[in-house]
């Protein structure tokens, strides 16, 4: 049974996001995700200063047996990305939601998570896969 | 089998390759040779090439290939050996790929290579293809390269990149040196990567530290085009510049692989571990298996097409291994001294029949720069019958430069690896000095050398 934290919303993709006090947004994948891709070898973020699109493949986590696009949840603008995980890909596998986190984003509208999957959702739609 | 598959004839199969490509039946073979008729028909026209003595490089070098090499890669285990997925039951096949690379990297100096590619024109396509991808700063997918790198390296890259947004600029060479010259640029222009081939076409050897750091001042990645025996001599691009080259690729023949009228040779590419990856084809890896013992394995998978399927660096999903393997047992033979000596060889058999040529009223060497092991020479009177009325001698006198490079005039490209003996290149001059005083020229549009002896 994976861990769906109920403070965070959740994609289709499994991807994660949490709000940041800021305003902008943290994302990752899930504990869900992180089960069915195995031991992370590799992980490409994109260049900080990219603006993204809502949906738009920005980041590819490798595995020893599959490599994976992962989508960005909303619209926006990298901040930050995890340079821990250029050493230590693991991270994700391990702790998924907090040091696993792979990038910061600034949302191009505000409250546009609004539209992404809560917690008890994303339980119901990864036990049906 | 047709009538489930709802097709008419065996023939329907292929109505998707328009008939304008088809080949037909093979004129003058009767269907149904026997052995002995086919071997008979095939000796027969293998006849017909001759064995001309051979002057002519222009990509593909004849080499003495040492004995050990063929005997050695016609060995069952080599001969037929496939791709080796199964890492359990293809240690040996690995193995030796993983020698080839750790040669290959080892000669041009940088930290990484592949497995092989199919030949140099389709490893400069890959290259130019893995710069855009690496090169993340830049956006405009734009390559600069000399028109003096091989007419056929461009034009196979230019098909390769048709469909994916490349574009590509050609810079001119300098008509006295033979070397490339840099272009104009505004300050903020995008380049994603420059070509430099060392030697270049003409045989003629670059400023490659100039060119390198050029190219890294204004964000451009350097892709180095080299042939590998000259790396005995010259500096490895990993040496170049400030920084070194950033990806490295060329034709492999010259290692160990004949002629064989154009093929099969393989192409090599070496790059920074940090590129590598956006690096295409096979990589083979050393690692430790389950019991705590060394092995190999097919490494770095999640980059090929079998895994990223429409987003792998490549389409290519296998290596040249034969072709490869000649070359690993070509360069374990020969050795560094070897390999220099070879290099030494040639390059003094080419000035020796420069000069002997050039001492041939109607003959001069048209480039100053210094020079590998070609050379341009011009002739007083066009090339093409003169290399026509040489074969029939039974000498390959060199190549036509006319029809890619017209500005030189009548134009020869000329090479002399360490198979050309003093012996051979006499024979030449020879010929060539009898086919230029029989004939006459056309009207000179210099002063007439009244010195010239009927």
């Amino acid at each position: 049974m994976s861990r769906i934290p109920p403070d965070l919303t959740y994609t289709r993709s499994h991807e994660w996001l949490r709000s940041l006090p800021d305003g902008s947004v943290e994302i990752g994948i899930s504990d869900h995700a992180q089960e069915q891709l195995g031991d992370l070898v590799f992980i490409e973020l994109p260049q900080v200063g990219r603006r993204l699109a809502a949906g738009e493949a920005c980041a590819v986590v490798e595995s020893v047996k599959a490599a994976s696009d992962i989508y960005a949840p909303i619209a926006g603008t990298v901040l930050a990305t995890n340079e821990q995980l250029t050493q230590a890909p693991e991270l994700v596998n391990r702790d998924p939601y907090g040091g696993g986190w792979l990038m910061r984003l600034k949302p191009a509208q505000a409250e546009s998570h609004a539209a992404l999957m809560s917690a008890q959702d994303y339980s119901a739609f990864a036990e049906e896969g | 089998m047709l009538a489930l598959l709802g097709v008419r004839d065996i023939e329907a199969l292929f109505d998707e390759i328009p008939a304008s490509l088809r080949s037909g039946e093979l004129a003058g073979i009767g269907p149904g040779l026997s052995e002995q008729q086919l071997m008979q028909l095939m000796r027969e026209r293998a006849a017909a090439d001759g064995a001309p003595l051979c002057f002519l490089g222009a990509g593909a070098y004849e080499h003495h290939i040492p004995a050990p090499v063929w005997s050695t890669i016609t060995r069952g285990e080599f001969y037929s050996a496939y791709t080796p997925y199964q890492a359990e039951a293809s240690q040996g096949t690995l193995q030796s790929i993983y020698e080839y690379q750790s040669m290959m990297v080892s000669l041009t100096g940088m930290q990484v290579s592949n497995a092989s590619l199919y030949d140099g024109a389709s490893a400069v396509a890959e290259a130019c293809l893995m710069a855009v991808r690496a090169n993340r700063r830049s956006q405009a997918a734009r390559i600069l390269w000399p028109r003096t790198l091989h007419p056929h390296y461009r034009q196979v890259a230019l098909t390769t990149a048709a469909g994916q947004g490349l574009s590509f600029q050609s810079l001119d060479y300098d008509p006295v040196s033979g070397q490339c010259v840099l272009p104009q640029l505004a300050p903020d222009e995008d380049v994603t990567a420059l070509v430099i081939a060392q030697p270049n076409f003409f045989g003629v050897l670059e400023d490659v530290n100039a060119l390198t750091d050029w190219a890294h001042a204004r964000g451009a990645l350097v892709i180095a085009v080299v042939n590998p025996i000259s790396l005995a001599v010259l500096s490895a691009p990993g040496q170049w510049g400030s920084r070194g080259a950033d990806i490295v690729v060329g034709e492999g023949q010259p290692l160990g692989c004949p002629l064989s009228s154009g093929g099969p040779y393989f192409g090599f590419m070496t790059t920074r571990l940090q590129f590598v990856r956006q690096m295409p084809g096979r990589i083979a890896g050393r690692t430790l298996d389950l019991d705590g013992r060394p092995g190999f394995t097919l490494t770095l998978q999640a980059r090929e097409q079998h895994i990223r399927r429409a987003k792998a660096t490549s389409n290519i999903c296998t290596n040249q291994g034969l072709l490869m393997m000649a070359g690993t047992l070509y360069l374990a033979l020969m050795g560094p001294e070897g390999l220099e000596r070879v290099a030494q060889a040639c390059m003094a058999r080419t000035e020796e029949l420069v000069q002997a040529l050039c001492r041939l009223p109607g003959v001069r060497a048209a480039l100053s720069g210094a020079r590998f092991h070609e050379a341009v020479l011009q002739l007083d009177r066009p090339a093409g019958p003169v290399l026509q009325a040489l074969a029939a001698r039974g000498i390959l006198g060199g190549l036509d430069l006319g029809a890619q490079y017209p500005e030189l005039g009548a134009a020869l490209l000329v090479c002399a690896t360490e198979m050309r003996s003093s012996e051979h290149i006499e024979r030449y001059a020879q010929a060539l000095g009898e086919l230029l005083r029989a004939a006459p020229t056309p009207v000179p549009s210099g002063p007439i050398d009244r010195t010239v002896s009927a």
